[in-house]
């Protein structure tokens, strides 16, 4: 069973309590479809589970497949670096059929950030390194493709819909409780 | 005859396919329609062979796409990757070009699965390979090899793994 290799730390994108006694991570891609319906999906179980519950996202983009999808993780972390990372992913997501220059000019205005600042960072690929590094880490980590989840450090091989991952976060849950 | 030249060198099985100690067996598939590969060819550098049971799987993470993604990490080590599938050559390459593989893709072709079955890694009753991985030494012996269920992709940890293990290995670059 593939386990989670590279402990979740302050540097990492998490919703939710550390004490929460459960933590699900994402390895993602903003242009995967797949992602794009897991997304609504993880938004219903942090309302389920409310303070039980953490989400950690970390980048997975297969850039041979998705040709966006390397621009928009380095373009969610540039606004991550301004603590509005979980506003652009959430907006990325939301306009998934759009990923392009134009909607992440439109987003970091919405948000408030500089375009200028948002157009060097691509240029320069400032947030290339920190995009790679999720990503190596996922490989080692036992990663087969996004998105893959993460409960409570265990891989979860089952599908993504709502009621299959809410029954194994119950059964993580369980084992906390009786551990 | 290719089970009985398999039996011939492969002592060591388990739960089916050759385990880390056997000598890989040897072989010559197309990897294009109009050019083969022998794998003796590749001594003196680590082969990752990744048997997988068909082309074309309806999902964005599978597994000769995601290995593609990693290939920068594979090839740190000096490794090549194949992949191999009972695919003839010409899906073979309307797939890798679609999904813009960058490793060769061999046919294990005719006779079917022949390979497949001396790594002990054919599923006779579908007729496709297992999803069987080795990693092959530069010498040509089996340093690790990994048998996943068939629906589970087993991604490339293991393979990083035995890669970063091989005691013969060269440097990573």
């Amino acid at each position: 069973m593939a386990t989670l290799k590279v402990p979740i730390t302050a540097e990492d994108h998490a919703q939710g309590l550390e004490s929460a006694d459960v933590t699900l991570v994402e390895y993602g891609d903003y242009e995967c479809p797949y992602c794009g319906q897991a997304y609504p999906v993880v938004h219903q179980l942090q309302k389920q589970f409310a303070k039980r519950f953490r989400f950690v996202f970390r980048n997975f983009p297969l850039s041979e497949m998705h040709p966006h999808a390397e621009a928009a993780a380095e373009v969610a972390e540039f606004a991550g670096a301004q603590g509005k990372f979980w506003e652009m992913h959430d907006k990325l997501y939301e306009n998934q059929g759009r990923l392009g220059e134009a909607l992440y000019v439109d987003l970091a205005e919405k948000l408030k950030l500089s375009t200028t600042a948002l157009h060097q960072a691509l240029q320069q690929k400032t947030f290339e390194a920190r995009v790679r590094a999720d990503f190596k880490g996922g490989v080692r980590s036992g990663v087969n493709g996004t998105p893959t989840f993460f409960i409570n450090g265990h891989r979860h091989d089952g599908s993504f819909d709502f009621e299959t991952l809410v029954s194994a976060i119950r059964q993580a849950m369980a084992t906390v409780k009786s551990a | 005859m290719a089970q009985s030249s398999a039996s011939k060198v492969t002592p060591i099985h388990s739960g089916g396919i050759l385990s880390a100690g056997a000598v890989a067996p040897n072989f010559t598939l197309h990897v294009t329609p109009d050019q083969t590969l022998t794998l003796s060819d590749l001594l003196g550098r680590p082969v990752i062979l990744a048997f997988y049971p068909a082309d074309w799987s309806p999902v964005c993470g599978d597994q000769m796409a995601l290995y593609n993604e990693i290939l920068p990490e594979f090839r740190k080590y000096g490794a090549e990757l194949l992949g191999v599938s009972v695919d003839g050559s010409w899906c073979h390459d309307a797939f890798a070009a679609a999904r813009h593989l960058h490793f060769p893709l061999l046919s294990d072709f005719e006779p079917k699965g022949a390979v497949a079955r001396q790594y002990g890694a054919y599923r006779a009753a579908d007729g496709v390979c297992d999803r069987a991985l080795f990693v092959i030494d530069k010498k040509g012996t089996i340093a690790w090899s990994y048998c996943s269920p068939v629906a589970v992709n087993p991604g490339a940890d293991g393979i990083l793994q035995a890669l970063e293990d091989l005691p013969n290995k060269d440097l990573p670059k």
